[in-house]
């Protein structure tokens, strides 16, 4: 992963609009927050493999960055985004990593479903 | 220790068996008894990655996947096995089939000890999910039949209501085997292991206590 550049990751997201793509979209604190801070309001969401097409998508923000995707019928939205890949297999990998290093937020494109 | 005939330990992320448990295993398998390892997912949602990041979402899991067998290798871990469940999805799980799973390993094994979490008190839901499948799975069995059940459990709540742990077993005859077993998962452990290195040399209590001592609850039927 690399951190972003601006440029590239929306040459990549373009790169899938009006294909059909699979996409994984995942926010978390880890399962551990609530344990090591009783305080701790732990709440996160998860899918892996929706199929969808985009017909708009756009990264913005001063990093990190946030990223929207429009689809016929609404959007995805992530937050956090501070690296990206483009896979040897084509895939688009978003990731906000928090100060430690640790995975917060993950948006994922691809044309072929991920395993 | 107990010599054991055969030791099954269930855990759902690789990783699980290195902090709490890889000293009981190392002195299991330095008396010749046989360890089964059914590791039920391979950690895929871990979050951590290395800082700056060196895996993403996809790569983690062969990463993982090959930390794991690292980890069964330095511990002398005959039979490793890996279930294919995905992280965090274990508490969504049919119970039956997670059960009977569970029931045809103790079926072929027929294990004298079982090593899991304590269902309720494992902080992680599949922490609770694979401790409370094993329970069923051992509870189908006759009273007579049943294998001893060694639970591992750190909530917060643990010792106020489950009481001191039951089994404290000293593993410092086995702790640079744990220590590798730790340094194995380097993708999970790496943040940490420069802490315990330091408090290692310092002679840290708490650090010598964790990596020294080993505790257990016996599970009450
Ligand atoms: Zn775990």
């Amino acid at each position: 992963m690399d951190p972003v550049n601006m440029k590239s990751v929306q040459d990549a997201l373009e790169g899938f609009l009006d294909t059909e793509v699979y996409v994984h979209l995942e926010t978390t604190n880890g399962a551990y927050a609530s344990h090591h801070n009783e305080q701790f309001f732990s709440a996160g969401a998860y899918i892996r493999n929706a199929k969808l097409t985009y017909e708009r998508a756009k990264i913005t923000g001063a990093g990190p960055y946030r990223v929207g995707l429009k689809i016929p019928f609404g959007w995805v939205y992530a937050e956090g985004i501070t690296h990206y890949e483009q896979d040897d297999k084509g895939r688009l990998l978003l990731a906000g990593h928090d100060y430690d290093g640790k995975l917060a937020v993950a948006l994922q494109i691809s044309t072929t479903p991920f395993e | 220790m107990k010599k054991e005939r055969q030791v099954l330990v269930v855990f759902p992320h690789p990783d699980d068996e290195a902090f709490g448990v890889s000293g009981t295993i190392a002195s299991h398998v330095n008396m010749g008894t046989p360890v089964t390892y059914a590791c039920l997912t391979l950690g895929e949602m871990g979050r951590n990655m290395g800082n700056p990041p060196f895996a993403n979402r996809e790569t983690l899991p062969s990463i993982r996947k090959y930390e794991l067998k690292e980890s069964a290798r330095v511990l002398g871990i005959s039979d490793l096995r890996m279930l294919g469940y995905r992280d965090k999805t274990i508490e969504f799980e049919d119970p039956d089939k997670l059960t009977n799973e569970i029931s045809s390993m103790i079926k072929e094994l027929d294990p004298s000890l079982i090593i899991t979490f304590y269902p309720g008190y494992s902080v992680h839901p599949d922490h609770d999910a694979t401790g409370a499948a094993v329970v069923r799975a051992v509870e189908k069995l006759p009273v007579e039949k049943r294998p001893t059940l060694h639970c591992v459990a750190f909530s917060n709540n643990c010792v106020e209501e489950l009481g001191e742990a039951d089994i404290v077993f000293d593993v410092s005859a086995v702790a640079d085997q744990k220590f590798d077993s730790i340094k194995a998962h380097q993708s999970q452990t790496q943040l940490m292991m420069a802490g315990m290195a330091e408090g290692l040399k310092n002679q840290d209590p708490e650090v010598m206590a964790r990596l020294n001592f080993e505790r257990f609850w016996t599970y009450k039927y």
